[in-house]
C-alpha cells in the first residue's frame, strides 16, 4: 500500500479547489473492483448494465402487449409459454393488465431513471467537474445495491400467488387498494409498492450525492456557468428528485397502510366491490378519497417525467456541440430553460387529472401552466438548431442519435399541446394519443439520448471505440421502426382508441383499427430485433474494439483529459479550468477545440 | 472515410430526417380516408372541441414542418466536408428574444382560446334557464352508476327521487331524448371508471364517493357506443354500454312503458 490516500475511502466534502490526484493503481480484489465498488465509474457501469438488462425485460413485456393488440386471444409465440402457461400461451384479460402495469413500472423506475441518473450521472459527474469521485462513495455504492431489493420485489410481485399488480403503473385506488377489486391486488400490489419504495430510496441516495458533489467538489476554475450542460441537466434532475420523491414515498406507505392495515386514506365511504358488504372487506369502508392518491402520485410523477428527460437534454447538448465542432448555441438560455422546465414541472401535475373529477375551474390553471412548459422546450429546440447552423457536422453514430433525439423531441413536445388543452383533452384523454406522446419523449427522446451517450462515452468507459458502421446501421433501423410504432399511435388515438384495453375490437368503433395495430406490432417486433446489433456491438467492442487515447472525439470537457478508462481518482494531473466546455472552432486557436482545463502540474 | 461513403451517408441521413415531416404530414392528410380520424360528432359542443383540435393542429403542423425542415436543411448543408472551421458563434441575444417571445404569445393565445369551450362543457351546468334545459344538477335525467364491469342507468320517479318503487333501472342500454340538454349524475360503486362516448366528445371519470354532474346534447338520433376509458380491472376492455338517442316522443313513450313494466313486476311482491 502506498502512502497516498485510498480512493475507496469516503472523501467527505473536499473543499472546492483541491483535486485528488492518484498516481498509482492499487491491486484490489475482484469483488471490491467489480461488485462492491465505491468507484463512481464502476457504479455507473453497474447501473448501465443493470438498466440495459431491465430494458430488455421491459421491451419483452411490450412485445407481449403488442402481440395481444395485433392478434388478441391467440397463442403468443415465445413469451406466451412463460407468461401464460395455464392457458397454453394465450393472454388472459387479467394477465394483459399485468403486462402493461409491469411494462410501465419497469421502464420508468428500473430503466430510464437508473440509466440516465444512475449510469451517466455516476459516470459523468465527477469526471466532468474534475472531481476524483463522488462526495459520498459508500452511499453511492449503497444507492446501487438498494435498487436490487426493488428489482427483486418487482419480479416477485409479478409472479406472486394470485397474480401480479394489475392497477397500471399509476396504481390508482381503489383498484390498487381493495384486495377484491383486482386479482393482482392480493399481495402483488403490496410487493409492488415496496419495490417502488426501494427504488425511490436508491434514487434519493444518488440525488443527495449528485447535488453535494456538484456543489462542493468542482475543480478550481469550474464556475457553475462553465459546467457542461450534462451536469446542469443532472443537477436539476437531482433537485427534482430531492423535492418530489418524499411525496411518492409517503404516498406509497399510505397505500401500503390502506392495503395492510385498512387505514382508508384512499377509499371512499360506501364503496362496494364484488358485492361484498363493507363489513366483509374492511378496506372498503373508510372515509378517504381516491383523488388524494392521484394528487400525491402526480406531484412526484410529473416532475419524474422531467427527471427522465432533463439529463437526456444535457447529454444531447454536449454531443451535438462536440460532433458539430461548434459552441453550443445560447448556453445561458439552455441553462435557464432547463431550470424553467423543472420549475414549471412542479405546478402542472393536475393535467393528468383533467377528467378525474378534479374541480374543473382548477384545471384552467393547470392547463395554462402546462401549455407554458412548451416555451422552454421550444427554446431548447431552437438553440439545438442554432448549434447546427454553420457547423461542421460529423455524422458519427452518437451524432446521428443526438440529431434523432431533436427530431423526435419536436414531435413529443408538439403533441403535448393537445393534451394540455382541456377541451381537446376531453376527447383524447386516456387514448393512444397520450401513449404516442409520452413514448416520443421517453423512448424516442430519452432512449435515443441514452444510445447517443453510450456510443459517445463508451471510449471513455472502456478505452475502446464501438464499431461506427454497425452503430449507424443500428441507428437507421431504430429510427425507422420507432416511428413506425409510435407515430401511428397518434392515429389510433384520434380514432378514439383508449389505452389499457385488452381487446379493442370488441367495439364496433375500433374494429377497423386491427390492421393498423398489426402494422405497429410488426414494427415493434422489428425494433426489438434490431437491437441485437447494438448488443453485439456493445459486447464485441468491449473486448475487440479499436483502442483509443484520451480524447478520440477531440472534445473539450474535462473527462476527455483523463486517461481512457480513467484510473482511481480519475485524473493523473492537477487541473485548472480556464473556460467553458464548448470552445469549438475558435479562429484564434491552433486546433478547432480548446480543452476546458490546463495542466497545472 | 472515403468521399463517396461520406456523401452517401449525408444523403441517407438527410433523407431519413426528411421522411419525418413528409410522412408525418402525409399520415395526417390521408388519416380520414383510412379511418384513422375522429368518428363523426353528434353532440352540440363536439364541434367546438373539434375546432380547437384543428386550430392547434394547424399551429402544430406549421411548427412541425418548419422545425423538422430546418433540421433536414441544417444536416444536409453543414455536414458537407469542409476543411475550414465552423462559425464561431455562442448565440444571439436577438434571436433568443424572438424565439422566446413569439412562441410565448402563441402559447398564451392557445391557452386563452381553450377556456370558453371548457367552461361550457365542464363548468357551466344547465340550470333550467333555457327551454332546452329541462334537467339540472338537482333534477338530473338519470343517474349513471358504474361498477365492475357494467353500466347502470337509473331514472328517478316523477318527484325526482332516486329511491323507491318508481325508479326505472336499465343496464347496458341508456335511452335519452334528442336535442335536449341531458344532465346525468355520474357515480361509481367500486373503483374508478370513465364515461366515454367518442361521438359526443365526452369523457368524465366516475369516482366512488363523488357525484359528478355531466351534460350533453345529442343532435342526431341513433345508437352510440359507451366505453369505459379508465382502467377498472380485468374486465375493463368489455365494460361497454349503448346510448340510444331517441326522438322526444319516443323517449317519453319508452320511459312510460318502462314504468308500467315496473308496476306489473312490482305487483308480485
Amino acid at each position: 500500500m502506498s502512502s497516498s490516500s485510498l480512493p475507496t475511502e469516503p472523501l467527505g466534502l473536499a473543499p472546492s479547489g483541491t483535486v485528488h490526484v492518484s498516481h498509482d493503481h492499487h491491486e484490489i480484489g475482484f469483488l471490491k473492483k467489480y461488485v462492491f465498488s465505491t468507484d463512481h465509474k464502476m457504479i455507473g457501469i453497474q447501473f448501465l448494465f443493470t438498466g440495459l438488462v431491465t430494458l430488455l425485460i421491459g421491451g419483452l413485456l411490450a412485445m407481449g402487449i403488442r402481440w395481444q393488440l395485433a392478434f388478441p386471444w391467440t397463442e403468443m409465440p415465445v413469451l406466451g409459454k412463460l407468461l401464460f402457461p395455464e392457458t397454453g400461451g394465450v393472454a388472459t384479460p387479467e394477465g394483459y393488465t399485468m403486462l402493461f402495469t409491469m411494462h410501465g413500472t419497469v421502464m420508468v423506475f428500473f430503466v430510464i431513471i437508473p440509466l440516465l441518473t444512475g449510469a451517466f450521472g455516476n459516470f459523468l459527474i465527477p469526471l466532468q467537474i474534475g472531481a476524483p469521485d463522488m462526495a459520498f462513495p459508500r452511499l453511492n455504492m449503497l444507492g446501487y445495491w438498494w435498487m436490487w431489493p426493488g428489482i427483486i420485489l418487482m419480479f416477485l410481485a409479478f409472479g406472486t400467488e394470485g397474480g401480479g399488480p394489475a392497477a397500471g403503473w399509476t396504481a390508482y385506488p381503489p383498484l390498487s387498494t381493495i384486495e377484491s377489486a383486482a386479482p393482482g391486488s392480493l399481495n402483488g400490489q403490496t410487493l409492488w409498492l415496496l419495490a417502488l419504495t426501494f427504488s425511490g430510496v436508491s434514487s434519493m441516495m444518488g440525488a443527495v450525492n449528485y447535488v453535494t458533489t456538484i456543489v462542493k467538489m468542482r475543480a478550481p476554475g469550474m464556475t457553475i456557468m462553465r459546467m457542461p450542460l450534462s451536469i446542469w441537466g443532472l443537477l436539476i434532475a437531482a433537485l427534482l428528485q430531492l423535492f418530489a420523491l418524499p411525496v411518492l414515498t409517503a404516498a406509497s406507505f399510505m397505500q401500503i397502510f390502506d392495503r395492510v392495515f385498512d387505514a382508508g386514506f384512499f377509499n371512499a365511504p360506501d364503496t362496494l366491490v364484488n358485492n361484498m358488504s363493507p363489513e366483509v372487506d374492511l378496506g372498503t369502508a373508510a372515509g378517504g378519497h381516491p383523488l388524494l392518491w392521484q394528487h400525491l402520485f402526480w406531484f412526484y410523477s410529473h416532475p419524474a417525467v422531467y427527471i427522465m428527460v432533463l439529463p437526456a437534454m444535457g447529454f444531447v447538448s454536449d454531443i451535438l456541440a462536440t460532433h458539430a465542432r461548434k459552441p453550443i448555441f445560447g448556453y445561458k438560455p439552455m441553462v435557464y430553460s432547463l431550470a424553467g422546465i423543472a420549475g414549471l414541472g412542479f405546478i402542472v401535475w393536475g393535467h393528468h387529472m383533467f377528467m378525474s373529477g378534479l374541480n374543473p375551474k382548477v384545471s384552467l390553471v393547470f392547463m395554462t401552466a402546462t401549455i407554458m412548459i412548451a416555451l422552454p422546450s421550444a427554446v431548447k429546440v431552437f438553440n439545438w438548431l442554432g448549434t447546427l447552423w454553420g457547423a461542421r457536422i460529423q455524422l458519427t453514430t452518437p451524432m446521428l442519435f443526438a440529431i434523432g433525439f431533436v427530431a423526435m423531441f419536436i414531435i413529443g413536445g408538439l403533441s403535448g399541446i393537445w393534451m394540455a388543452s382541456t377541451p381537446v383533452d376531453i376527447y383524447i384523454h386516456d387514448t393512444y394519443i397520450i401513449v404516442a406522446h409520452f413514448h416520443y419523449v421517453v423512448f424516442a427522446g430519452s432512449v435515443f439520448a441514452i444510445f447517443a451517450s453510450i456510443y459517445h462515452w463508451f471510449p471513455k468507459m472502456f478505452g475502446r471505440m464501438m464499431n461506427d458502421t454497425l452503430g449507424k446501421v443500428h441507428f437507421f433501423g431504430t429510427f425507422v421502426f420507432t416511428n413506425g410504432v409510435f407515430y401511428m399511435m397518434h392515429q389510433l388515438g384520434l380514432a378514439g382508441l383508449m389505452r389499457r384495453t385488452a381487446d379493442p375490437y370488441a367495439y364496433e368503433l375500433y374494429a377497423h383499427l386491427q390492421p393498423l395495430n398489426q402494422f405497429i406490432s410488426y414494427c415493434a417486433f422489428a425494433l426489438l430485433g434490431w437491437q441485437v446489433l447494438f448488443v453485439f456491438n456493445l459486447f464485441h467492442s468491449m473486448f475487440f474494439g479499436k483502442r483509443v487515447g484520451r480524447n478520440p472525439w477531440r472534445a473539450n470537457s474535462l473527462e476527455w483529459s483523463a486517461p481512457s478508462p480513467p484510473g482511481h481518482g480519475n485524473f493523473d494531473h492537477q487541473l485548472e479550468v480556464v473556460r467553458g466546455a464548448y470552445e469549438y472552432g475558435d479562429p484564434e486557436a491552433e486546433e478547432d477545440h480548446l480543452p476546458q482545463a490546463v495542466r497545472v502540474s | 472515410m472515403s468521399t463517396l461513403k461520406t456523401f452517401l451517408l449525408r444523403v441517407a441521413a438527410s433523407l431519413l430526417f426528411l421522411a419525418v415531416p413528409v410522412l408525418g404530414v402525409w399520415t395526417f392528410v390521408t388519416a380520414e380516408a383510412n379511418g384513422w380520424w375522429f368518428p363523426l360528432n353528434v353532440s352540440s359542443y363536439g364541434g367546438e372541441i373539434d375546432y380547437l383540435f384543428d386550430l392547434i393542429l394547424w399551429m402544430v403542423a406549421i411548427t412541425f414542418v418548419l422545425t423538422e425542415g430546418a433540421l433536414v436543411w441544417l444536416v444536409w448543408r453543414f455536414s458537407r466536408p469542409d476543411s475550414s472551421r465552423a462559425v464561431f458563434s455562442h448565440g444571439s441575444h436577438k434571436l433568443e428574444m424572438i424565439w422566446t417571445a413569439v412562441p410565448a404569445l402563441l402559447l398564451v393565445f392557445i391557452a386563452f382560446s381553450q377556456m370558453e369551450a371548457w367552461s361550457k362543457v365542464k363548468i357551466a351546468m344547465p340550470d333550467g334557464t333555457r327551454p332546452d334545459e329541462p334537467y339540472t344538477v338537482e333534477k338530473p335525467l338519470a343517474e349513471v352508476y358504474a361498477s365492475q364491469f357494467d353500466w347502470r342507468f337509473r331514472y328517478p320517479d316523477a318527484e325526482g327521487n332516486f329511491e323507491g318503487a318508481d325508479v326505472v333501472e336499465s343496464a347496458y342500454d341508456f335511452y335519452v331524448p334528442v336535442n335536449t340538454k341531458v344532465l346525468v349524475r355520474l357515480r361509481s360503486r367500486d373503483v374508478l371508471h370513465s364515461f366515454f362516448i367518442p361521438q359526443f366528445r365526452l369523457k368524465q371519470d366516475a369516482v366512488p364517493g363523488m357525484e359528478i354532474p355531466v351534460w350533453f346534447k345529442a343532435e342526431e338520433t341513433g345508437s352510440y357506443e359507451l366505453i369505459c376509458a379508465e382502467l377498472c380491472g380485468w374486465g375493463h376492455y368489455k365494460m361497454a354500454g349503448k346510448i340510444h338517442v331517441l326522438p322526444e316522443d319516443e323517449y317519453e313513450a319508452w320511459l312510460a312503458n318502462a314504468r308500467t313494466a315496473l308496476y306489473s313486476n312490482g305487483s308480485e311482491d
